[in-house]
């Protein structure tokens, strides 16, 4: 499954980008031979992340300036549904706390199974420790999701989806910042597609935990979900 | 006569702001609304500025004891508002710029150079 040779051109990763110099080109590295087109959405960052990526051999998008990680990654779907033959778009976070091995899993099952949608979900097995505190947030995430949305998840903010294309024109995000990760699961709720959980893994190195979403933010995302 | 003075300044300051507000600015929805009501404002600021019993007169007609305390309560109701009609006008301002640099952004992508190892150089889309 890690072989080069299953490079799959029809399939666009999306990599929201923002301050990630010291770890970007890790991960456009490990993208680029499974997936030979990754577009980074730069997010007006301040530390060189552009440069980095554009070294990488990653697709630039700039924003001229920082609208959020759901912005970029609206930007990000707007830009791959342009791309002839693309058939199905991954999102995959900057930080590294994703794993190549679990985007390719998914889009081989997305094509398997027919369905439009894969998410990725920490919460399937026991791979993945986010710790105690983490886990009641992201879990309560998961409540707000499914109370808001027709798609029944397992995890919620988990930034590894794959969408297919025809799913993917369904999506509309109004949500700039943080609260984007609920939206986007309400407009593919919407778009009726199938849509499937697949198991994945996060790297919760010490990066990515120094990078995470602290308690305060996700007071705001609540109440975002709630007061729109 | 301390308070004429009072009264000629106040009601000079109402008429000069009620018609600023009355001009067409240009981004009009509800213009002839915000007319109307801004008509009605000076009207009812110039009589409570001539007759400030009468104020009071209506503040007891609603359960409020004073004409000063009911001109506090509408203070506060009009800022309320104003917060309101800004924060609206904030989101949809933050939408549009959202839409415009995506709009730039799209526009200015770039594809990966054809040699990716040091030749930044053949980049012209890179700024």
């Amino acid at each position: 499954m890690t072989n080069p040779a299953t490079s799959d051109p029809h399939t666009w990763v999306v990599v929201p980008l923002y301050n990630e110099a010291t770890v970007i080109a890790e991960v456009i590295e490990g993208l680029l031979p499974h997936f030979p087109n990754v577009v980074c959405i730069d997010d007006g960052s301040t530390d060189g992340s552009l440069d980095v990526a554009r070294r990488a051999g990653a697709y630039i998008v700039e924003h001229p300036i920082n609208l959020g990680q759901g912005a970029a990654l609206q930007t990000g779907i707007d830009y791959a549904l342009t791309q002839p033959g693309c058939e199905y778009i991954v999102t995959f976070d900057a930080d590294g706390q994703h794993r190549v091995e679990d985007a390719v899993g998914m889009v081989a099952a997305a094509r398997d199974s027919g369905a439009a949608i894969v998410f990725g979900s920490r919460f399937l097995d026991d791979r993945t420790n986010p710790g105690v505190m983490k886990r009641v947030i992201l879990k309560t995430a998961v409540w707000v999701t499914n109370m808001t949305t027709s798609v029944k998840l397992t995890d919620a903010h988990n930034g590894l989806r794959v969408i297919r294309a025809d799913a993917a024109r369904g999506i509309q995000l109004q949500q700039d910042r943080m609260a984007h990760a609920t939206e986007i699961v309400l407009q593919l709720g919407h778009t009726g597609l199938p849509w499937i959980e697949y198991p994945v893994e996060l790297l919760y190195t010490d990066y990515s935990k120094s990078k995470g979403q602290s308690v305060l933010n996700s007071v705001n995302i609540l109440v975002d979900l709630i007061v729109r | 006569m301390n308070f004429m003075w009072i009264q000629i300044v106040l009601i000079v300051a109402v008429i000069a702001i009620g018609a600023v507000f009355m001009r067409r600015t240009g981004a009009d929805n509800h213009l002839a609304i915000r007319r109307l009501l801004f008509g009605a404002f000076v009207l009812v600021a110039i009589v409570s500025i001539l007759f400030p019993q009468w104020l009071t007169w209506v503040a007891n007609l609603v359960g409020v004891g004073r004409g000063t305390d009911l001109l506090l309560y509408a203070l506060v109701l009009m800022f309320l508002v104003f917060v309101y009609t800004q924060s609206r006008r904030n989101a949809a301002d933050q939408r549009r710029l959202t839409l415009l640099a995506r709009k730039i952004a799209l526009l200015q992508a770039s594809r990966p150079s054809e040699q990716p190892d040091e030749s930044d150089a053949d980049q012209p889309e890179s700024r």
